[in-house]
């Protein structure tokens, strides 16, 4: 874990076993941040979301990929980025989870959850490979 | 993620406690659910009151074991969903498909 004056960086292996790891530290950053427990909670599972995502469909897994998260704190906001080194996708093909067809199928919810819970949310393709998701919070919005 | 099964009459009721999160959590409600069914069960109430966390995997778990359970003639109700989880199935537009409880006497007695 690389720490500047107000930059959090974590870079892990592609194994879901971390997830738990980058969730505690999310947490401490949040608790920090002074957000209230309901909008940490939602920070919380917005990055495990995304680490998830980055882990499985980005990475698929490979434990020589990595994933890398970047947690930015400023006064007003908490900006978050999310690496991996998969090989990307449209999120405008993601089908969406709230359409009567989807609604009874078991994944595909995460990014909705993601985009309900965070101010901004944008998903990049990296000119290196891999995708980046990048997701802001604003303390005013607590 | 813990579970233990209890019968009310001819209902099996799930007490879930811990997270419900990508792998062991969502394991091991497709897991119960299975073994109740295998038993014969037909009658299912998850209790979610001491659920701490669940992740999109978590309720895409609910989900999965609520058209495993219909398929197989059972049904499958919620019960004493904690404030969160309640928020991630309502914007999913979820409590439109589950029944959901508080009391849980009530919740039993919807079966018959």
């Amino acid at each position: 874990m690389n720490t500047t004056a107000n930059k959090i960086e974590v870079s892990i292996g592609s194994a879901l076993e971390y997830l738990d790891l980058v969730q505690t530290v999310t947490d401490c950053i949040t608790s920090f941040m002074g957000f209230d427990e309901d909008t940490a909670h939602w920070i919380g599972m917005s990055v495990r979301e995304s680490v998830t995502n980055a882990i499985q469909h980005g990475n698929r897994l490979d434990q020589s990929k990595k994933v890398d998260i970047c947690f930015e704190v400023a006064p007003d906001h908490l900006e978050i980025w999310v690496k991996d080194q998969g090989h990307g996708f449209r999120v405008d093909d993601l089908p969406n989870p709230l359409d009567p067809e989807n609604l009874l199928k078991p994944s595909g919810r995460g990014i909705f959850y993601i985009r309900s819970f965070m101010d901004e949310v944008e998903f990049r393709p990296l000119s290196q490979g891999g995708m980046e998701v990048h997701m802001v919070k604003k303390v005013s919005s607590n | 993620m813990k579970i233990d099964t209890r019968t009310v009459g001819d209902v099996h009721v799930l007490d879930c406690s811990g997270k419900i999160t990508l792998g062991e959590g969502t394991m091991a409600i497709r897991n119960t659910v299975r073994e109740v069914l295998k038993g014969g069960g037909k009658k299912i109430v998850l209790n979610l009151a001491e659920v701490n966390y669940i992740d999109s995997s978590g309720i895409g778990e609910l989900v999965s074991t609520f058209t495993t359970v219909t398929n197989q003639g059972g049904q499958l109700k919620l019960l004493k969903l904690t404030k969160k989880i309640q928020e991630l199935l309502a914007i999913t537009k979820l409590l439109t498909v589950f029944q959901v409880y508080n009391d849980e006497q009530e919740a039993v007695k919807s079966f018959s």
